[in-house]
């Protein structure tokens, strides 16, 4: 740096002490090994909640929670606003792209076993940033205040009730009243704009400063590779291969954005009957298709559609109480029950997903998945003998 | 001073400390739990509506009409050309509004394909109970004119 940067930087340097950042920045390294590809996806999933924090303001000039003004303004959006159209259709799409790649990202964490000791609570920041990311999904689904939306937010709700002792308070307060109505528009983008977000960016800041401070997992199984091989710079190695993911997840992103615009469906009407073919978004479908299996009856005063809701909320608690159960890759460096377990529930949950929707649609992701993890792994590349160059 | 009198009156200032910082949270979170259970607010009670015409053309077509009831759905079916049932429209597994399939002859949620029978029993799928069963009364206006129908609770 010359001249007024210099200037500009012994200014700032002053006041914020920048020169141990930087210093610390210049140091910073990435561990080189063959499944390094797996560490880009969580940049990744950070892009696309960028473009929502913007998309999403840009929406909220022209949107109206209300159920009188709701559909019509999301409809103004799209029919009237220059590029409103454009700007819903990302903002729809993102979302799915990133809860999309925040599950790869959590399946590659768990299959690498990055939970170990001491990454615990970076760990369980991550699950429970996914559970705000499905929050901010389920809230952002009745905006528009669709048919479609209304009955997912009516069953949704519903479900809530199923929750021993507490089930009726918590189904009024998600409702804002006995029944879905524009209370519940009111509240649940009250959920999207305000505590959704407040919460995510506190959670988010402690997993980054986390992986800052503790930097990348290595596998166990990899560590030997890691130690032979030189590790990479982050700056500019590293950095400049996350911006390529982040270039890939643009493209992405504005192909399917522009290409297949987000449709509007029909106006809310609380006295239609839900017409056939109704679905949750995507990946509430396995447990939407769970609940169809589940004859109605009692046992012992508990419905039997409590038993899966009860069951999947237990599987939610272990998935974010994994790193204090799985002990053995700890000790052993390995635990097979647990990638068995990750293998069989990802089995499950596409195969219902694929059942639900009556389409191989579902598997044929789980293929694209591969091939973007190859694409993603040939344009970050690192060859070994030029390694840390 | 000696020390017990100093630890004496340390516990005590603990003591006040303690129980005024708790009424003092107990005082912030109380109202603030209170503000977010939405309050219930008292609704016209609904004894009857009437529900149109025994040839509506909706009804003539599809079997059925969703007749507002207060602010609950009720579903109204043709079972025969003078024969009409009603029924909460409310699917007592998750909430989502049934419709009268005139294929299969069931009362059908698409949700989660519930089905009752048309005097609301709940005969297949996940529904764990019956659908409430509503009464309806035909209005004769004489003299050849279709009737009107009248939705009332059961």
């Amino acid at each position: 740096m010359k001249g007024k940067p210099k200037q500009l930087f012994a200014w700032l340097d002053d006041r914020l002490a920048l020169a141990p950042m930087r210093e610390l920045a210049a140091h910073k390294t990435v561990p080189v090994h063959r499944d390094t590809v797996f560490y880009y996806f969580g940049g990744m999933t950070l892009f696309f909640f960028l473009v929502q924090v913007v998309t999403g303001i840009l929406l909220m000039l022209y949107y109206r929670p209300s159920a009188e003004e709701a559909f019509e303004s999301v409809e103004f959006i799209m029919t009237t606003v220059p590029f409103g159209w454009l700007v819903r259709s990302l903002h729809s799409w993102s979302a799915n792209l990133m809860v999309y790649f925040a599950v790869v990202h959590l399946a590659s964490v768990f299959f690498m076993k990055a939970y170990r000791p001491p990454r615990e609570i970076t760990w369980i920041t991550g699950c429970l940033l996914l559970f705000l990311l499905l929050g901010f999904g389920f809230s952002g689904y009745l905006l528009p205040w669709n048919q479609l939306a209304f009955f997912a937010t009516k069953v949704g709700t519903d479900i809530a009730e199923s929750v021993p002792l507490i089930g009726e308070w918590a189904l009024r307060f998600l409702r804002g009243g006995d029944r879905v109505t524009g209370g519940t528009l009111s509240r649940f983008y009250g959920w999207h704009v305000a505590i959704l977000p407040a919460l995510t960016a506190v959670l988010l800041g402690v997993h980054l400063v986390l992986v800052q401070i503790q930097g990348m997992s290595v596998p166990p199984w990899r560590q030997a590779e890691a130690d032979r091989r030189r590790p990479m710079k982050f700056i500019p190695h590293f950095a400049l291969r996350d911006l390529f993911g982040w270039v890939l997840a643009l493209g992405m992103l504005a192909a399917l954005a522009a290409l297949l615009p987000w449709e509007l469906g029909e106006k809310a009407d609380p006295f239609a009957p839900a017409y056939k073919d109704i679905r949750p978004e995507w990946y509430f479908v396995f447990l939407f298709e769970t609940l169809k299996l589940v004859p109605g009856g009692e046992i012992a005063g508990l419905e039997y559609e409590a038993i899966p809701i009860l069951l999947s909320g237990l599987a939610a608690v272990l998935l974010v109480l994994v790193p204090f159960l799985d002990r053995g890759v700890t000790r052993r460096g390995r635990s097979g029950g647990f990638t068995t377990a990750g293998v069989l529930a990802l089995v499950y949950m596409v195969g219902m997903t694929a059942w639900g929707y009556r389409s191989w649609l579902p598997v044929l992701l789980v293929a694209a998945t591969a091939v973007l993890v190859v694409v993603v792994a040939l344009g970050t590349r690192q060859p070994e003998e030029r390694s840390g160059a | 001073m000696d020390e017990t009198a100093d630890s004496g009156r340390r516990n005590f200032l603990g003591w006040f400390l303690g129980t005024s910082t708790g009424a003092l949270l107990v005082s912030v979170f109380y109202p603030v739990l209170r503000f977010i259970s939405p309050p219930q607010v008292p609704e016209a009670a609904t004894n009857q509506v009437e529900a149109g015409s025994t040839h509506d053309p909706e009804l003539l077509e599809r079997g059925f009409k969703i007749v507002r009831f207060g602010a609950e759905p009720v579903i109204l079916i043709r079972v025969a050309e003078t024969e009409f049932r009603a029924f909460a429209a409310t699917c007592t597994h998750l909430d989502c509004i049934v419709e009268f399939r005139k294929d299969v002859g069931k009362i059908w949620c698409n949700c989660h394909d519930g089905q009752y029978d048309l005097e609301g029993r709940n005969v297949a799928g996940p529904p764990p109970r019956p659908l409430t069963p509503y009464q309806v009364h035909v209005v004769d206006k004489g003299s050849g004119q279709p009737g009107t129908l009248v939705v009332a609770k059961g």
